[in-house]
């Protein structure tokens, strides 16, 4: 057991990889909230009337809200005052090609490991680049609205899209939805938007990879997708961001909405900066993000890697709304150092013949909290409604702590609802098994973390296996190789 | 709320007519918890599915010391549970302790039986004062808070060391809504001494056709290596609505058994805390709610394992037909010291009309690594092909579900390990699945 404490230390020991800044100019506006910081941003980007308004609504609703308490996290009180919302990079002309790009940025994503070069050439995949708040390249997009899939940015969207925004935004997650998402409805700085239409396959996986950059800045995305009757899309998102001491508060919004026959695959690998071993900075990862089978036989799937932010609280959820609608859920979480997470899904059957399944793998190491927080709902009218939910929990030392909160609400007598759990540390015959047959301790522990993720890993597109495997190995690095 | 006057009314009375120097401080600083924080609401999360709130919109009174009348004693000949006449018959009238009306059986040498207010006033002063209340630490809504505000005509039972206790205590509540909506408060202490064992039943009647609410609590002290089996009956009128709070504290190496059955009710909710305050303890908690009607129960229960090397088991079985509701909420704690835990618990529920809805919320608190803890939680139907295998068979629809709901029932009624409450369960859960 001493070396698998050895071990442990080690990867209490092991410091954030992608620390570091990006100096490029930015754009910002002075700190805090008002009506005039939002008629602002607004002016900012030249956003129509319209845009202005629903912000201002939503301001009006945020102020009235109070910051909800019951979530299994502890966080010192957020000033709000104290936020830039607004930060662009100050170059903002349009770019065809990297050659165009800031060359700072492009040794920051080497600097990654994910030069869009690359990226562009072997895997096909889109990317649109989201640098702080405003999206500086586009890849793809050509290729793309061919087609007739729209991927760009929400602001470029309100501009040119304004018809599918305005129909859209919002009704998934209300603006009143709750505290963190009126925040969001006020300040949105930026994200992406995307509009597959009727009976379209979209050929390539939609990635974007989000930045938080500038010192001291807020970031409140708003992703946007559409998916018209019969369609496919698969949207990539990850994160990495620079260490620095304050905390930062990253509220986005997420809204997913499927028509008839049409399927959403939504993944994400989420690596910001946790904070130091000691707890100190890291960002604080409040998202709402929800999606709608709004037509009969359509599907919406989450999938996500969670290692980074001090704190993760989010519930990516699905309304099943549509007869035979699908909603799937799988999630790994990984805490570590003093990385409180709270995240799971809601599944909420109203459609009839609906069914969600859920797969929960938490990790916690060092001194860190992991919760599943989940809710399936079984109302009235969803007939045959069937639900299976799993949540599993490994604890790596015995100063962290695992906890689940399922919540099982079933109102339709032909619905079944399964859940099932379990908490357990890493057996020591499983080591034992291992280490009998040559393996070092080392590889073993990685061996059996990699096999009690796997089931959530096997999800995720094959363009962003690696780059999860490749995150979860450096957030568990001394433990696994 | 219309009554917070007749409460503060009704707590100054009974502060200067029992000017008991133990009980008038905690009954204070319970009365300023109850009016801080009033009765729970759906709002907060540990009554998200239970509006109790709302049954106060009708006003409850205390009832009024009652002269015992023939009409008492045939309602209480009705709920006696059998195997009586072996055991001590403890009753509670309108929430308090009724010594002319009960029946202590054992020597003394065995069990001391006292009224509260006189175990105070005895050799059991210490204990009284050191555990009376313990529960107020970990429940601290308003509706136990109004519990312990009122403590007044309590019980006291101490069971001495190594004692195993030859006679069972029943303990009987009756509540008189016959003129009035009666709000009855029972409060008990139970000190089970080293080694000792001890079995206890509890059941719950209402007279007459006001509504009545019982608002129980109970605290229950088990010393190492001793052995404690506590089953709750309740099965009253959809007039009757009860809150209780049974809390469990148990030292090294003790054993407990629970067993909590609901037939008939209106609205009932029932805590049942078990906090491990030593190592090695084994628990076992198990429930079964047979629900129809707009009968609606809240099952609650917490484990709070403080101390490594405790085992805990718990099964809670539902069925909801017509309009009713089954609540399932169960909680383990494991402190970080708390290594070597085992904890399980399944909760398995059947819906069977459109009306009736089931939520369950089994949750797991883990500050501990070496430890095993699972959970388990289905809503679903009776097996079509159990039920196609049985009328196959030529059995009509209606007995084979019967049949069906009785074998799902089994699994706790086999858990009574006391033989005359077994047989008593029995009867009643066959006359309740054959009566619709």
């Amino acid at each position: 057991m001493k070396e698998d404490l050895n071990l442990l230390e080690q990867a209490a020991h092991n410091d954030y990889k992608y620390g570091f800044v990006t100096n490029i100019d930015t754009d910002t506006i002075p700190k805090g909230l008002s009506e005039a910081v939002i008629e602002l941003i607004s002016k900012k980007k030249n956003e129509p009337e319209w845009m202005l308004k629903w912000r201002l609504k939503a301001y009006a609703h945020w102020l009235k809200m109070e910051e909800p308490t019951w979530p299994n996290v502890k966080y010192p009180p957020i000033n709000y005052q104290d936020i830039i919302y607004y930060a662009a990079p100050k170059k903002k002309e349009q770019l065809n090609s990297l050659d165009e790009v800031d060359p700072e940025l492009l040794r920051t994503f080497e600097k990654l490991g994910i030069s869009l070069d690359e990226q562009k050439r072997l895997s096909g995949v889109a990317v649109d680049v989201v640098m702080d708040s405003v999206s500086i390249a586009t890849s793809f997009k050509e290729q793309l609205s061919e087609i007739g899939v729209i991927f760009c940015s929400i602001s470029e969207a309100i501009q040119q899209h304004p018809e599918l925004v305005k129909k859209y935004l919002g009704s998934v997650v209300p603006m009143t939805d709750n505290y963190f998402s009126a925040l969001n409805s006020a300040v949105f700085t930026d994200g992406s938007f995307c509009y597959i239409p009727k009976g379209v396959r979209c050929p390539m996986e939609l990635s974007t990879y989000f930045r938080i950059n500038a010192e001291n800045s807020g970031q409140f995305e708003r992703t946007l997708i559409i998916a018209e009757d019969e369609s496919y899309v698969s949207y990539l998102e990850g994160c990495t961001a620079p260490m620095r001491d304050e905390n930062q508060l990253h509220a986005a919004v997420v809204e997913l909405v499927a028509m008839e026959k049409a399927e959403i695959k939504y993944s994400t690998v989420q690596n910001w900066y946790p904070g130091d071993k000691n707890g100190q900075g890291g960002i604080y990862n409040f998202v709402t993000k929800r999606g709608i089978c709004a037509g009969n036989h359509s599907k919406i799937s989450w999938t996500q890697v969670e290692t980074g932010s001090a704190i993760t609280w989010k519930y990516p959820s699905v309304i099943l709304k549509g007869d035979y609608s699908i909603g799937e859920f799988y999630s790994v979480a990984f805490t570590n150092h003093h990385q409180q997470a709270d995240t799971g899904t809601k599944m909420i059957h109203l459609g009839k013949n609906t069914r969600s399944r859920i797969v929960a793998k938490g990790i916690s190491a060092g001194q860190s909290n992991n919760s599943y927080r989940g809710l399936v709902r079984a109302s009235k009218q969803a007939t045959n409604a069937r639900n299976y939910s799993q949540c599993d929990s490994l604890l790596l030392g015995d100063q962290c702590g695992a906890h689940t909160f399922p919540y099982i609400e079933v109102k339709n007598k032909t619905a079944i609802v399964e859940h099932e759990a379990t908490t357990s540390k890493i057996g020591e015959d499983q080591l034992f098994y291992c280490r009998q047959r040559g393996i070092d301790a080392e590889a073993a522990v990685a061996l059996i973390v990699n096999g009690f993720a796997k089931e959530v890993m096997n999800q995720l597109p094959m363009e962003f296996a690696i780059e999860a495997q490749k995150l979860l190995a450096i957030s568990m690095e001394g433990s696994v190789g | 709320m219309t009554n917070v006057n007749y409460f503060k009314d009704q707590f100054s009375a009974l502060q200067t007519s029992d000017p008991n120097e133990l009980l008038t401080g905690i009954r204070k600083e319970n009365f300023d918890t109850f009016s801080r924080s009033g009765l729970p609401t759906l709002r907060q999360e540990e009554w998200k599915y239970t509006n109790i709130s709302s049954l106060f919109d009708k006003d409850y009174e205390f009832a009024a010391d009652q002269e015992i009348s023939p009409y008492l004693l045939s309602s209480l000949e009705e709920i006696r549970i059998n195997g009586h006449q072996n055991a001590n018959e403890l009753v509670f009238l309108n929430g308090r302790y009724s010594p002319s009306l009960s029946a202590v059986r054992s020597p003394e040498s065995q069990l001391v039986v006292l009224p509260l207010e006189e175990a105070i006033d005895s050799k059991y002063k210490a204990l009284v004062a050191m555990h009376l209340g313990q529960s107020s630490s970990y429940i601290k809504d308003g509706i136990h808070a109004l519990n312990t505000s009122f403590i007044h005509g309590g019980l006291f039972l101490y069971i001495p060391k190594g004692q195993q206790l030859l006679h069972p205590v029943y303990i009987y509540h009756l509540s008189d809504a016959g003129q009035q909506h009666t709000l009855s408060q029972p409060r008990s202490l139970i000190y089970v001494e080293a080694q000792a064992k001890f079995q206890l039943a509890e059941t719950y009647k209402t007279l007459g056709t006001c509504e009545s609410f019982t608002n129980e609590v109970m605290e229950i002290v088990v010393e190492a290596d001793a052995f404690v089996e506590y089953y709750k009956i309740q099965n009253d009128g959809p007039n009757a609505h009860q809150t209780n709070t049974t809390h469990i504290r148990q030292m090294e190496k003790s054993h407990v058994h629970t067993v909590v059955l609901s037939l008939n009710g209106g609205m009932v909710r029932n805590n049942l805390n078990l906090v491990m305050d030593a190592r090695g303890n084994e628990t076992h908690l198990y429930g079964l709610s047979l629900l129809r009607g707009k009968t609606h129960v809240d099952n609650h229960t917490m484990i709070d394992n403080k101390m490594p090397d405790c085992y805990s088991n718990q099964l809670y079985k539902s069925v909801a037909d017509d309009a009713s509701t089954s609540i399932f909420s169960g909680r383990i704690i494991v402190q970080p010291d708390a290594q070597k835990t085992n904890a399980y618990q399944s909760s398995k529920n059947i819906l069977l009309s459109e009306q009736a809805s089931i939520n369950a919320k089994p949750q797991l608190e883990i500050f501990a690594d070496d430890v095993k803890c699972s959970h388990g939680c289905t809503v679903g139907q009776l097996d079509e092909e159990a039920l196609y295998y049985l009328r196959a068979r030529g059995i009509p629809k209606e007995k084979a579900e019967v049949l069906l709901l009785h074998a799902f029932a089994a699994d706790i009624v086999d858990q009574i390990k006391l033989e005359p409450l077994q047989k008593y369960t029995e009867k009643l859960i066959y006359e309740h699945l054959t009566v619709s």
